[in-house]
């Protein structure tokens, strides 16, 4: 299943990756911040949502990265570098991923920004949408966003173009440890 | 057909940016299409949403009131109408309560055919499109030209002058640059707006919810900056249950844009909280306008089973010619004439109704199961029946339904014409008003004896075990009698004797494809009674719209005239009735049948004719007997796309005909076959005819001539 999620999403420009441990995840984070050149200053933060993931990792290195921030609101969505988030279900048969995006900081942090990093346990993978959506209460979620790729268009000359009005790369991060649920 | 309309046509035939964009964008999405339905069973995922979208639509008012109350229990406020002027004013209101000066808008369809924009502008309130496509329309001030693409008729070059005068900056026409753009001076106005506005994919009545799919994202952000969201959601897009989705999700980005999903897709269940804590203020307005009329009405009601994917619209070999600016209003394609006749009334339709030419290509991709061109053509019925036929037109059909007058006068014309047919079979110059018949195509000389007589002459051996009637059809009787004389031949060598009845007249598919359904039954009964008179064991035809008349129209053409009675007759020649090629691949299966051996007879390309495949599904039955007669088959590109005859459409509508058939004969020719082979007598004139003006030295024959010349002795 995971094999046809990464050759899914990969064919739609998504990037994708797969770590053992939160802790491989959370370094793999930190080094891609650092090479994106995060600083604290109008689109070159990065933005944090809250999330299940960030309960269990050890805060102290994170909190120490400059221009990373974890306070998500729509001024400084607006002109965030980097969002990050979790998500709370991956569809191998499409490469999609689906999130309860009730709360307004899941949304802001992967809409606006240019980079959505997507963070998702392995463990969530269902095989497709219908696998999906029956386990899913949809009274309890008032907002249910479903991601596939970065924003796309084909809209002039029908020649695809990645980035019109979301974000322009989406990187996927998977990790195996069973890390809470959403 | 109006005098603006034939200038609409003509207008659109000579943009070459259109034709060229719309043409790249066609030949495309087929593959695509197909890449992206592999490993799913089609037929049986759009049975499945023909199925829930048909309780949908017999259960309306039912569903409206259980999503009324399921979203209004998650703090929407959920508004019914049946009046666009309502939906108008609604907006208006909530806008003007809350102040609000600026809105962002998703694409919307429904506001489109309310024509919400303007509306809203002269109230003073600014309204930003945010699709890329829809916001370059509004730039130029022009109506969407396809229901997913809406700008698919301008150039990037057009484009870069429009984004350069609206931001007084001189712009190349590189696209991911002109893209920035749009991201650049879209992103402050999400930022600013007061209201979004979105259509809905679907509304699910279980829960409340309303689907959005896209790709750019801005629906998101529609649906989240702003305080303030309003869905206009027509109620054809009410389903039953939160288990549909999944189901049209997978047909409707695959059908649309040849995606596995879009980029994103949001479900929206009731209010959602705003940025500053505060809960959104969600409004959906289920709007009617005409659709649950059209739901009530037995033949419309698979209409309300559209997912709006515009598939349609894609594989049309009009639409990728003429775009969607021909059809005027909002709707456009195959749907968009059947939506159109509806929503805004049955006479609008009337000129956009004759753009089909009932080849069947749409209803076969249909994700929704609608029988598109049937509707068009009941339509065509109602479009008669409101206004009559045209007095020229009937007297035509008179004539038509006289066998030996109408042969006479064909006759008479070709004599008349010989110093145009140069003593070759063609008639390659009509003169006057009649000139642009063979613009681009010949027509075919009159056979000095009409097939009628030349039965008269072949002697049939006797004892024969069974027996045939062979119903000839216009073209073979008068134009093409060596097609006939070859079907006596390859029957006879099975054993089978063939009699022709006398009595048999025009199929009444000019009639029928004209809406003149009294004449169409008028021909149905006159066959039906001569076909019958003889006991036989088949009724077999080579032409395939005669087929597609003799097994299924003659029933639906009495149906819809409430003519109960002669149905069991119909019915009863129906059972019958088969095409020379499906009826002769059985023989050679049964072995009654031989044709010679180890024949090496060189490429051959076929043409699908398009009742041939898509009502009568016999698409390989002719190649395979090609085959086993010998010839090497090389499939040309898009056999199966129509080549522009349409029966009496090539006379109605010849500037598009002509270049469908430009675009065929290229394609034959790319095959490098020196012969090209269909089932259907007007594919042989359309393509026959073609290939004599180009001059290509290409064989076009009818496969019942070439098995007659491969039969073992």
């Amino acid at each position: 299943m995971f094999e046809q999620f990464i050759a899914k999403a990969e064919s739609v420009s998504a990037e994708v990756h797969r770590f053992p441990t939160k802790v491989g995840a959370l370094d793999f984070i930190c080094a891609f911040l650092q090479d994106e050149g995060v600083a604290d200053m109008p689109h070159h933060y990065a933005l944090w949502a809250k999330c299940p993931f960030l309960d269990g990792v050890e805060r102290r290195d994170l909190d120490r990265i400059v221009g990373l921030k974890f306070d998500v609101t729509r001024e400084l969505a607006a002109t965030a570098h980097i969002g990050i988030s979790q998500m709370d279900w991956a569809l191998a048969d499409t490469g999609t991923l689906v999130q309860d995006a009730t709360a307004i900081d899941k949304r802001l942090v992967s809409t606006l920004p240019t980079i959505h990093i997507a963070l998702v346990a392995t463990g969530s993978l269902r095989p497709d949408m219908p696998a999906c959506l029956t386990g899913i209460d949809p009274k309890g979620i008032g907002y249910l966003s479903m991601i596939t790729g970065p924003s796309r268009t084909a809209d002039i000359e029908r020649v695809l173009t990645i980035g019109v009005h979301g974000p322009e790369r989406l990187i996927i991060i998977f990790f195996d440890e069973f890390g809470g649920t959403n | 057909m109006e005098q603006q309309f034939k200038q609409s046509i003509d207008k659109a035939l000579h943009n070459a940016n259109l034709t060229g964009a719309l043409g790249k964008f066609s030949e495309a999405y087929k593959i695509n299409r197909a890449k992206a339905y592999e490993g799913i069973d089609f037929e049986e995922l759009r049975g499945k949403i023909a199925t829930l979208k048909n309780y949908a639509a017999s259960h309306l008012e039912e569903l409206s009131e259980q999503f009324q109350k399921n979203a209004e229990a998650r703090g929407a406020k959920v508004f019914r109408t049946n009046d666009p002027a309502k939906v108008r004013e609604y907006i208006l209101k909530v806008a003007q309560d809350n102040g609000v000066k600026s809105v962002v808008k998703s694409k919307s369809m429904a506001t489109e055919e309310i024509h919400l924009n303007p509306y809203l502008e002269a109230a003073g309130i600014e309204v930003n499109e945010t699709d890329l496509g829809e916001w370059i329309i509004q730039l130029a001030g022009q109506t969407p030209s396809h229901m997913v693409m809406p700008a698919i008729h301008m150039t990037k070059e057009e484009v870069s002058e429009l984004f350069s005068k609206e931001i007084n900056e001189r712009l190349s026409s590189d696209i991911p640059r002109l893209v920035k753009v749009a991201r650049n001076e879209l992103r402050p106005k999400f930022l600013k707006a007061d209201m979004g506005i979105s259509g809905g994919n679907m509304a699910v009545a279980e829960t409340g919810s309303i689907v959005l799919v896209t790709n750019e994202g801005n629906a998101r952000l529609v649906t989240s900056l702003p305080k303030i969201h309003i869905a206009l959601v027509g109620i054809e897009k009410l389903v039953e249950k939160f288990a549909d989705i999944a189901p049209i999700l997978k047909a409707l980005p695959r059908s649309a844009t040849a995606q596995l999903l879009t980029s994103y897709v949001s479900i929206i269940t009731g209010q959602t909280p705003n940025s500053d804590g505060s809960m959104k203020d969600l409004h959906i307005i289920l709007m009617d306008n005409h659709r649950s009329e059209m739901a009530a009405d037995p033949m419309f009601k698979e209409a309300m089973q559209c997912i709006r994917c515009a598939s349609c619209l894609n594989v049309c070999p009009i639409f990728r010619l003429v775009g969607g600016h021909v059809f005027g209003k909002i709707y456009t394609g195959g749907i968009g004439t059947i939506l159109t006749a509806w929503y805004d009334e049955l006479k609008s339709s009337e000129d956009i109704q004759g753009l089909c030419i009932q080849c069947g290509a749409c209803k076969d991709v249909c994700p929704a199961k609608i029988d598109i061109p049937g509707m068009i053509m009941e339509l065509r019925r109602r479009l008669v029946k409101e206004q009559g036929v045209p007095l020229l037109q009937k007297s035509i059909y008179s004539v038509v339904n006289n066998r030996r007058l109408f042969h006479g006068i064909l006759r008479a014309a070709s004599i008349a014409g010989k110093p145009f047919s140069k003593g070759t079979k063609f008639i390659r110059h009509l003169p006057l008003f009649l000139a642009d018949l063979t613009d681009g195509r010949s027509l075919p000389a009159i056979a000095t004896q009409p097939f009628r007589d030349v039965f008269k002459t072949i002697t049939q051996p006797k004892d024969l075990k069974e027996t045939a009637v062979f119903y000839a059809g216009c073209l073979i009787d008068f134009a093409y009698p060596e097609m006939g004389v070859a079907l006596v031949k390859v029957l006879n060598k099975a054993g089978i004797a063939v009699k022709f009845p006398e009595g048999q007249t025009c199929c009444g598919a000019p009639a029928r494809y004209n809406g003149a359904y009294e004449v169409a039954a008028q021909n149905a009964a006159d066959n039906i009674t001569a076909l019958l008179a003889d006991a036989a064991d088949y009724v077999v035809s080579a032409c395939p719209t005669c087929t597609v008349a003799l097994n299924h129209e003659f029933i639906t053409t009495f149906e819809s005239l409430g003519q109960s009675e002669r149905l069991p007759q119909a019915r009863e020649l129906a059972g019958k009735t088969m095409d020379f090629s499906t009826l002769v691949k059985r023989l050679v299966d049964e072995g009654r049948l031989s044709l010679k051996e180890g024949q090496q007879l060189g490429k051959i390309t076929y043409h699908d004719s398009c009742h041939l495949k898509r009502t009568l599904h016999a698409d390989q039955q002719p190649r395979q007997l090609l085959q086993q007669a010998g010839y090497e088959l090389t499939e040309m590109f898009e056999c199966d796309t129509c080549c522009g005859m349409g029966g009496s459409y090539s006379l109605k509508l010849p500037e598009i005909s002509a270049p469908i058939l430009q675009r065929k004969l290229k394609n034959i020719k790319d095959t490098g076959a020196p012969l090209v082979a269909m089932d259907c007598p007007g594919c042989v004139m359309q393509i026959r005819g073609g290939m004599d003006q180009d001059g290509a030295a290409i064989r076009v024959r009818h496969t019942a001539e070439l098995i007659a010349d491969q039969l073992d002795d």
